[in-house]
């Protein structure tokens, strides 16, 4: 491999990565808060892209419009699955609530094969984003250089919201401990819809991004991103925020070199990479960043 | 107690009702993907057979009645459907799958039972090979292969290519197989091979890995969706080389999300209007037109072929019985499809010429047919 292909993967590599760690940003702070594993993180963020393109092919939305509206509309779907499905659950066991998270996953997943049809549709990428590169050889797309801006600036968003603002001194409290917090005068439930909201709004966000970089989505879209975001949040260590965004660049980076090294196994990328994963956290069970049974968000 | 008797007796009474009234038609089963990665290709076949059906709604005096069961394109879920279609729905014979590997999972059912199966587009040769009820209608991949490494070698003048070749998949394994073995054969190297995995979106390392091989041709014989993203990818990371693929890029979707990344593409493929030469040929491509206002494409075609010469085999067997029909399908050796005769061989494959396609204007276009 010369010098030249191997920068090429290193691109490749942070490419990928940033677009894991958008996603799992999501994913680690519903979990952190509410100690729930939201397996339908994935599915919300199908719908998110979903709605991102009829936007724009349906109403003529200016494709910012249209993002912006499929965010809002999908952090309101965020708090319906909430108040409809969780909520009820919030004293039961913790068991019962991921239970409920897989079938609101398979709802999602079903209902936008009825809605949106099992074939897949190509997303439309605004100009801005479709440059392509050439640095001496090593080709980019414009979106590779957005994807990790955005995702950094969502992640500063994110840091500001949860220890700089009253809300975010309400989740902290409430991650720290929900019936004293609740003994306090907190409204627990909704600052807990407030989190989904904000979740969700990640989930669309991101999904709206890997569409631009995978301009094809499909109601299954979901079930991967999701799995890897999972992944890179436990390997980051689950519920902390930065430790989200770490695991997803390392996970992108293995991936791409996984491939770029061995290309006769390339077909077996997940299972390598997972592999990697496990092995850390055989050494590290609590992620890179997590701290053993310390209450964070 | 009561109650019990009540609805055995009720149950029995259904059943009664529904024999009765199944008795009257000739339940033929579907199993397609119509969700799923290769959603499209199920999509498209069962619009075909529909239209086929139109063409020839009745069999020995009774009605076709045709049963649609949903494969989602995985193994698992084929067998499954197929298992349903002949424990449950009954039906004297079944067409599908599209694809190779969920026809193979679906074949071992439809053997074990006896009831014949015709697959439109599974093109691996395992899927018939020593299967007593197992058919198709399409080519197989060995000459499929041959041809797409003359063609390349030929016609394009490629000397070094590259496979990308979707390790789940039989058929793309299988054709990747044939292309190498032809095209080294022809006196041209193979100077890469990756791998990669049905559902996957990041191809960025696998089209890195190649480029760096500067080959003049890439064969990724594998299905739409990926050989869109692939080739999206490939033009996005600078790559010039030809790309060449084989009957699975054959949808829309290819030239939706491949968008001008897909332009100039090479294909085999099974069929195109262009080539359509027979009577029952014709009808069908105005009868498709009238119903869905477009042309046809080679999955419906070829959805439409199983349909007529498993009609045929039904009306030559005098019943809908399965083993008769199998009998019937297995002595056709020559049957007027949509493009000039075809027959089964000693293997229920179908001998039928090569279509070589690509894309043009953001449409499919016609370059050559060969013959075998």
């Amino acid at each position: 491999m010369g010098f030249v292909d191997l920068l090429q993967q290193l691109a490749n590599g942070v490419s990928l990565g940033s677009l894991y760690a958008l996603v799992a940003i999501g994913y680690t702070m519903v979990y952190g808060i509410i100690r729930l594993i939201n397996f339908a993180h994935g599915d919300v963020m199908m719908v998110g892209c979903y709605l991102a393109y009829f936007g724009v092919l349906m109403f003529h939305m200016p494709w910012q419009i249209s993002w912006i509206v499929a965010i809002g509309l999908t952090s309101l779907l965020g708090v319906s699955i909430y108040v409809g499905a969780y909520r009820p659950l919030r004293r039961a066991p913790r068991i019962s609530a991921l239970i409920t998270a897989i079938g609101v996953s398979f709802l999602l997943e079903s209902l936008g094969l009825v809605i949106f049809g099992g074939r897949p549709k190509a997303f439309p990428r605004p100009p801005i984003l479709d440059i392509g590169l050439n640095l001496k050889g090593v080709y980019i797309m414009s979106f590779t250089i957005w994807i990790p801006v955005i995702a950094g600036v969502l992640l500063l968003c994110l840091v500001f919201l949860v220890y700089k603002t009253k809300v975010g001194m309400a989740m902290r409290a409430v991650a720290t401990d929900m019936e004293t917090t609740s003994l306090m005068g907190v409204n627990i439930d909704r600052v807990i819809a407030i989190t989904f909201a904000v979740g969700s709004a990640l989930a669309a966000a991101g999904g709206i991004m890997w569409a631009i970089r995978f301009p094809q989505i499909n109601p299954y879209m979901g079930i991967m991103p999701g799995l890897k975001a999972f992944i890179a949040a436990v390997f980051g260590g689950i519920g902390n925020i930065f430790g989200a965004m770490l695991g997803g660049f390392l996970l992108g980076m293995i991936e791409i070199l996984v491939v770029a090294f061995m290309p006769h196994i390339a077909g077996y990328r997940d299972a390598i990479a997972f592999a990697i994963l496990i092995a850390v956290l055989l050494f590290k069970p609590t992620g890179l960043l997590g701290e053993p049974l310390r209450e964070k968000v | 107690m009561k109650r019990v008797w009540l609805l055995v007796i009720l149950g029995l009474v259904f059943s009664s009702f529904s024999l009765a009234w199944a008795a009257d038609k000739v339940r033929i089963g579907v199993c397609l993907p119509m969700t799923g990665p290769v959603a499209a290709y199920g999509q498209m076949e069962w619009a075909g057979i529909q239209v086929a059906k139109e063409m020839f709604p009745t069999v020995l005096g009774k009605e076709v009645e045709l049963v649609l069961v949903d494969s989602k394109g995985d193994k698992v879920e084929g067998a499954n459907a197929v298992e349903r279609l002949i424990k449950l729905e009954k039906v004297c014979a079944i067409i599908g799958e599209a694809i190779s590997s969920v026809t193979m999972s679906g074949g071992a059912i439809a053997e074990q039972y006896g009831v014949p199966m015709i697959s439109p587009t599974a093109t691996n040769p395992l899927v018939t090979q020593g299967k007593k009820y197992l058919f198709r209608v399409c080519f197989i991949d060995p000459f499929q292969g041959q041809i797409a490494a003359k063609y390349a070698y030929e016609t394009l003048k490629a000397r070094k290519a590259a496979l990308v070749v979707d390790v789940q998949q039989d058929y793309c394994v299988g054709l990747a197989n044939f292309f190498e073995e032809n095209f080294k054969k022809l006196g041209g190297e193979i100077v890469a091979k990756v791998m990669y995995r049905t559902g996957d979106q990041d191809f960025t390392a696998q089209v890195t890995a190649v480029k760096a091989k500067e080959p003049d041709i890439i064969y990724i014989p594998g299905y739409y969706s990926e050989i869109a993203l692939f080739t999206k990818q490939a033009r996005e990371l600078g790559v010039k080389s030809i790309i060449f693929s084989a009957d699975g890029s054959y949808a829309p979707e290819l030239i939706q999300i491949g968008g001008k990344a897909v332009e100039g593409i090479y294909f085999t493929n099974f069929y195109d209007q262009k080539a359509v030469a027979t009577d029952i040929g014709k009808k069908f491509v105005e009868a498709y037109r009238k119903k869905f206002n477009k042309d046809t494409d080679s999955f419906a075609a070829l959805a439409a072929e199983a349909y007529f010469v498993l009609v045929h085999a039904i009306e030559k067997a005098g019943e809908a019985n399965p083993a008769k029909i199998r009998d019937a399908l297995e002595n056709i050796k020559s049957f007027t499809g949509l493009m000039g005769e075809f027959g089964f061989d000693e293997n229920h494959n179908a001998i039928r010429p090569v279509v070589i396609q690509t894309v043009k204007d953001g449409q499919f276009a016609y370059l050559d047919i060969v013959k075998p």
